[in-house]
């Protein structure tokens, strides 16, 4: 089949949109394999190749996330782009491709930005102290069902930052939230809980990020699904941890 | 043609003399401490932040020590033990089935065919218990029953359900319990974290290892790191296959460069296929995608008994299958180990038409609801993949490459024969044996990350902190210089072929010839080929832009390199070892039924391998089994 992807090259401060005609592919491609068949004939012609960020190419580490046609790793819901196959594509269809856009997600080249911001929010407190070694019997604290797959729903966040891409605030509120509610509805992640989601936000607010107005963005572009309901919770932890006293 | 030679045996592993049960108590008594106040003035570099690199570099940041973590992702958190998916083991024992951490060592050797060696894996049974109880208090979501108990499953090579889970996720729920360990080091300021940087040498002074040289991959920037030791995190070198199921980074690069310093390399034939992977789909393919064991607690495997039954799957009617597995296999059925499904398989079928693994019983069985609750993100990503649906259609499967039993030779510390140099994980060799275990890769690199390493790096450390360094020594200087040679080098080749191209021949080479069965006559010819077609690498490939850039392209073929080097020793090792184990079947060495035939009298031992530019040097470690006695692994 025949693609045209219009893919944004940059490799200093501004960039812009290159049109490569491809033909040649096959539909049972996924979209980052087509990404190598165009670098390399790029290479083989001595020009650049596109670079693109990826890894497991199997929708699970979060390395890869592109625009393509303005959404966040393209048109198939719950889908990285690694993972999205071109048979859900037209023959002949022209494809626009970008990398992430906000601000605290700079562009480092081509497709690739730069989201060690994520990581800053996890290190201000996204996580459950608990030094190797430390830890009572696995069975000392029962923990209901109920609970523990709603934290496995939201720990299943790939960090990716397609939500952020989405958001027309740049908000990464919904990365933020799934960490805030994957450990504060543990057992396990009760004595940190509130300030947990006090410190994560603060840091995300100064890192950048926009501000959440339940725009609604996010969840659809989640290659995961994590729903909005966990911006709800984090906000309900952020009222309680700036109103009581019990974590200070 | 002699194509190796041999030096003097390994005499010393550092193993405690005394009851098996009692060593790892043994040693971390007699193992040096370093005083809490001092630790601040000890610095260890960790490689690779998986669950190994990960956890060791959270462990040692808790423990006080100054540390340096490097990984080439843009976040540790994408290391690819994330992509784990089945599950961990632990002796818990909490199904009252007979479990212990005995049943689990044996378990263990016996899966690795007595190529392991027991004291260490012995430890790890051991510390399999404390592995849970870390995790589940670091908030990792495993599956739980109604009761609010931890849930458990079956995983090859055991009868007893000592499995652990998150879904078809426990790998990534396991590895950011480990990253959010080490980035709340990070911002209590004890480890200091290099994302996007790659080791390319390891800098060796006075016999000790001192650091590495480092290119930062987004300024391209080549510098150096020093420390009191160095830990190597780095994973498996699976992609030397070039088709695996790897993640497109992961490469051998750090282990070879430290080989070439020195370290011995252990048994690198050791190559583990899995048999439940999605089968290639024409040319383009970039890697390979595993369907996890724990599929195969449900579903089952067959393949049409008339081979050139071309009709769909669902039309071949039940007395038409061949459930071959089950029919091979009677006691562990579906659940046998990798090595002897993968076998199976290829014996019986082949890449292109692959086997069935049929969900059809267990939807009937269980419902299509309880079917998705324990496999569903495993379903949608076969899917996703295929365009077809597991619940009506069976899934089509083929074995692939999936990990790497063999590695840097290390002590019972995890340490190489380069003082001060440690290797974790899969990048080591020690637990293994010729066949790892479904769901024990997690159980080792937690293991040896939270546990081990933290516990006997001080016995080193105590004698630190040792003469400060710079780049002027002429051993740092000189290192510097080949790293940025070769740099250079790799882009003034300026030549016709792509990285791409090269790593695709060479993939092909050792899949048909050091791949699942291996022969004399076919390793040979590889052990020729090799060399020419790295010779031609260096002559036509074609790398553009600079070393001063994000170049990607640059990093492949820096990888792709060490993957030429690596396959010779690939190729020596399974030609000079004339027997079958585990995951190594050498065509000469079957028994009548076409099992693999070990032979004990001649190759009870660890192949560890000195560089030297030329012919390997052969130093054999020999395998002493005290307590499970070496017989012939038997699954029917």
């Amino acid at each position: 089949m025949k693609l045209t992807l219009r893919i944004w090259r940059q490799s200093g401060a501004t960039g812009r949109l290159v049109e490569y005609p491809l033909d040649d592919l096959s539909p049972d491609m996924s979209f980052l394999e087509a990404l190598d068949v165009l670098n390399e004939r790029l290479v083989l012609a001595g020009e650049e190749p596109v670079a693109f960020d990826h890894d497991c190419r199997e929708g699970i580490c979060g390395m890869c996330g592109v625009m393509i046609n303005g959404v966040a790793h393209g048109p198939q819901k719950a889908t990285t782009a690694c993972q999205l196959h071109l048979r859900h594509f037209e023959d002949g269809d022209v494809l626009t491709v970008e990398p992430w856009r906000a601000e605290p997600f700079p562009v480092v080249r081509d497709l690739v930005v730069d989201r060690s911001a994520f990581d800053r929010i996890v290190a201000a407190g996204g996580y459950i102290s608990v030094p190797a070694g430390s830890a009572p019997d696995a069975h000392a604290t029962p923990v209901p069902k109920p609970d523990a797959d709603t934290a496995f729903e939201a720990a299943a966040c790939i960090g990716c930052g397609a939500c952020v891409a989405a958001c027309p605030n740049g908000s990464a509120m919904l990365f933020t939230a799934a960490k805030a509610t994957h450990l504060g509805v543990l057992p396990q992640g009760q004595p940190e809980r509130y300030s947990r989601a006090r410190d994560m936000v603060a840091e995300h607010d100064a890192l950048g990020f926009g501000g959440c107005t339940n725009a609604g963005e996010c969840t659809p572009a989640c290659p995961k699904g994590i729903p909005l309901i966990t911006i709800a919770r984090l906000n309900a932890d952020l009222l309680r941890a700036h109103t009581s006293r019990s974590d200070r | 043609m002699p194509f190796y030679t041999e030096g003097s045996p390994i005499a010393d592993q550092r193993v405690p003399v005394g009851p098996i049960e009692s060593r790892w108590d043994l040693r971390r008594f007699s193992a040096r401490l370093v005083n809490p106040a001092n630790r601040r003035h000890r610095s260890v570099i960790v490689v690779g932040t998986g669950l190994a690199g990960g956890a060791a570099a959270a462990t040692l940041g808790e423990l006080g020590y100054r540390v340096k973590s490097f990984c080439y992702q843009d976040s540790p958190r994408r290391a690819h033990s994330i992509a784990a998916q089945g599950g961990i083991n632990a002796a818990k024992n909490y199904r009252n089935d007979g479990d212990s951490v005995h049943r689990l060592f044996y378990d263990t050797v016996k899966g690795g065919d007595f190529r392991s060696r027991e004291s260490n894996v012995h430890r790890l049974a051991q510390i399999s218990v404390e592995i849970i109880d870390q995790c589940v208090a670091q908030g990792v979501p495993f599956a739980r029953e109604y009761g609010g108990l931890l849930d458990t499953r079956s995983f090859g090579g055991a009868q007893v359900s000592r499995t652990f889970y998150a879904r078809g996720q426990t790998g990534q729920q396991l590895l950011l319990g480990a990253y959010q360990a080490l980035e709340r080091q990070v911002d209590a300021g004890r480890v200091e974290m290099h994302p996007r940087t790659e080791m390319l040498d390891l800098i060796v002074v006075d016999g000790r290892a001192r650091g590495i040289v480092v290119r930062d991959l987004v300024s391209g920037a080549v510098s150096t790191h020093f420390a009191d030791a160095v830990v190597l995190a780095t994973g498996g070198y699976g992609n030397v296959f070039h088709l695996s199921t790897n993640a497109k980074g992961c490469n051998t690069t750090a282990i070879w460069r430290a080989h070439r310093r020195g370290a011995l390399f252990a048994n690198p034939c050791f190559t583990q296929i899995h048999p439940t992977c999605i089968p290639i789909s024409g040319d383009h393919q970039s890697k390979l995608t595993l369907m996890s064991e724990s599929l195969r607690n449900d579903g089952r495997v067959w393949v049409p008994a008339n081979p050139r039954d071309s009709r769909p799957p669902n039309d071949i009617p039940e007395a038409e299958r061949d459930y071959f597995l089950e029919r091979m296999y009677p006691s562990f059925g579906n659940l046998v180990p990798r090595d002897i499904a993968s076998r199976a398989a290829k014996n019986i079928s082949d890449e292109k038409r692959g086997v069935y693994l049929d969900f059809a019983d267990a939807v009937e069985r269980l419902g299509a609801l309880a079917v998705e609750q324990r496999y569903g993100n495993l379903f949608e990503m076969y899917q996703r993949i295929t365009g077809e649906d597991p619940y009506r259609v069976p899934m089509r499967i083929y074995p692939a490459v999936h990990y790497t039993m063999g590695g840097l030779w290390v002590d019972y510390d995890l340490r190489s024969n380069i003082p001060g140099l440690y290797v974790i994980g899969e990048a080591n060799f020690s637990d293994h044996g010729a066949n790892r275990l479904g769901a024990s890769a997690l159980m080792q690199g937690l293991a040896d990350g939270y546990f081990v390493l933290p516990g006997v790096i001080g016995d080193y450390l105590a004698d630190a902190p040792f003469e400060p360094l710079s780049e002027d020594h002429p051993a740092v200087a000189d290192t510097m210089s080949e790293v940025r040679g070769r740099v250079k080098t790799l882009l003034a080749v300026d030549g016709d072929r792509t990285v791409e191209s090269f790593h695709r021949e060479l993939g092909r080479l050792m899949w048909d010839e050091c791949g699942m069965e291996r022969g004399e006559a076919g390793l040979r010819k590889a052990l020729e080929r090799i060399p020419e077609l790295r010779e031609e690498f260096w002559q036509r490939v074609k790398v553009p832009g600079t070393g001063a850039q994000l170049n990607q392209e640059l990093e492949k073929a820096g990888r792709v390199a060490d993957f030429f080097e690596l396959a010779e020793l690939m190729c020596v090792d399974a030609l000079h070892r004339e027997e079958s184990c585990g995951g190594h079947f050498r065509a000469e060495s079957q028994t009548p039924d076409g099992e693999a035939l070990r032979d004990d009298a001649r190759f009870c031992y660890v192949a560890a391998w000195e560089f030297t530019g030329a012919e390997p040097v052969l130093h054999k470690e020999e395998l002493v089994f005290e307590h499970v006695k070496p017989s012939t692994r038997s699954y029917a």
